[in-house]
């Protein structure tokens, strides 16, 4: 009666939908892309997770105790299940671990973002900037009420009258634009379903792009952003074996980017995201509705057993 | 209506704070005391008169120094004679993981490869400079 197939279905489509979104992300203009890729990820990360705790409460609803709360029949939610205890009861597991994975990640960006947040917040700051006296090129967004743009003045030595303007304008499309939210969305829905890692590091490179275009639009120069660019990143000369530079760097690959012609939006793959996500949300409604189906299946036998038992 | 012109004020108040950070910057990159003009030169956007509001501002706040230099003022950012900022920053900076990931970096680390594909596309890009 209860097919297993449809019940696993959106597992799938989420995984699809998480292998693709980097893929096609990419290829589009940055704005549309980030957004695009904070959209899915938070659609392929609450499917993954909903479905996981539909597949794990068809055991956890086969505990006397739980059956009791219904109530239904434990022997008619077992006959029909299509799902196994043993697998329903690793995706209880699995659960488990996206829960506290999700608590963790969101503790350490919280107290990251709060620490980074104080450290900065005793620098003096003309209007939006705060300069540091440091001969180490350094520059940053960090977020507050008031965001705030904080450089060191080795790096506004660095740099000439047009490029500080590029710099400037770059971190200030993080703050405008809330940049600070995508990476923290990206970041927790990678947290919640590792498939979504590739993700995390397309949606944050589309962020920095994002900021380089708007940089280039204030400026009215895309080529003077490109150079400022390089020049800071050569400059700053931290040489680390950063998890980031062996993904095939990402700096030049911005520098590339603004030097070539901008990019225009393929309505094609804005069609891709959206039929993928409403694959998610359909296939997980399907389920979400046999599952129903099936409790009150098993609430039926329930109380058929109950009237048979008083007569 | 009322909702466009406190629009109208945020960017107004976004505009001066924006401009009060240019002509910071564009005091720290000058290296020493300067007059006004030479400030002017590197912000263009902003008329004479503003920018000498924008350095009394910024003089009020302790952040400017004005000395006599002959018949006008020289300017002069202040800096942190403590180094409480910059060991700040930098404890921000040197680690990694979630407090790297929070700050909105311009540029972040280059590998070698990197770096030899940027000075190509540097002087690709402007033989006369790098």
């Amino acid at each position: 009666m209860f097919w297993p197939v449809p019940m696993y279905l959106p597992l799938l489509v989420s995984a699809v939908l998480a292998l693709v979104a980097p893929w096609v992300g990419r290829r589009m203009p940055p704005r549309a892309g980030a957004w695009a890729m904070v959209c899915a990820a938070v659609v392929a990360a609450g499917t993954w997770a909903t479905e996981l705790a539909i597949l794990a409460f068809t055991a956890v609803g086969q505990v006397p105790l739980v059956a009791e709360q219904g109530p239904w029949s434990v022997r008619a939610l077992a006959a029909e299940d299509p799902v196994s205890r043993k697998t329903a009861a690793v995706c209880a597991g699995v659960v488990l671990l996206v829960v506290v994975s999700l608590t963790a990640a969101s503790w350490r960006r919280g107290r990251a973002l709060v620490d980074a947040w104080r450290e900065c917040r005793h620098i003096a700051a003309g209007g939006d900037l705060a300069v540091v006296d440091d001969p180490v090129p350094a520059a940053f967004a960090v977020l507050g009420m008031p965001g705030r743009v904080v450089v060191s003045s080795g790096m506004l030595r660095l740099l000439d009258g047009p490029e500080r303007h590029a710099l400037l304008a770059h971190e200030r499309a993080h703050l405008r634009h809330r940049h600070h939210l995508f990476s923290l969305v990206l970041h927790l829905t990678a947290a919640v379903d590792p498939l979504l890692r590739p993700l995390e590091r397309a949606g944050a490179f589309a962020v920095e792009r994002w900021a380089d275009e708007e940089a280039g639009a204030v400026t009215g120069d895309r080529r003077l952003v490109a150079r400022a660019i390089a020049r800071a990143a050569l400059a700053s000369g931290r040489p680390k074996q950063a998890a980031l530079s062996a993904t095939g760097g990402p700096v030049p690959r911005r520098v590339q980017a603004l030097l070539a012609p901008p990019l225009r939006r393929p309505d094609m793959m804005v069609a891709a995201f959206v039929v993928l996500m409403l694959a998610c949300c359909a296939s997980l409604a399907v389920t979400a509705h046999d599952t129903e189906r099936l409790f009150e299946a098993a609430m039926h036998a329930h109380t058929t057993a109950a009237r048979l038992h008083t007569r | 209506m009322a909702g466009g012109e406190d629009g109208r004020g945020e960017a107004r108040r976004r505009a001066r704070g924006e401009l009060e950070g240019e002509v910071l910057a564009a005091l720290w990159a000058a290296g020493g005391p300067v007059p006004a003009t030479v400030v002017q030169e590197q912000v263009p956007d902003a008329a004479y008169t503003t920018l000498l509001t924008i350095l009394t501002r910024l003089g009020d706040k302790g952040m400017v120094t004005r000395q006599r230099a002959g018949r006008s003022y020289v300017y002069a950012p202040v800096d942190d004679q403590a180094g409480h900022a910059a060991a700040g920053m930098h404890s921000l900076l040197d680690e990694g993981g979630d407090r790297a990931a929070v700050l909105a970096r311009f540029v972040s680390d280059l590998s070698s490869d990197d770096e030899r594909l940027l000075e190509q596309l540097l002087h690709g890009d402007h033989p006369d400079r790098g």
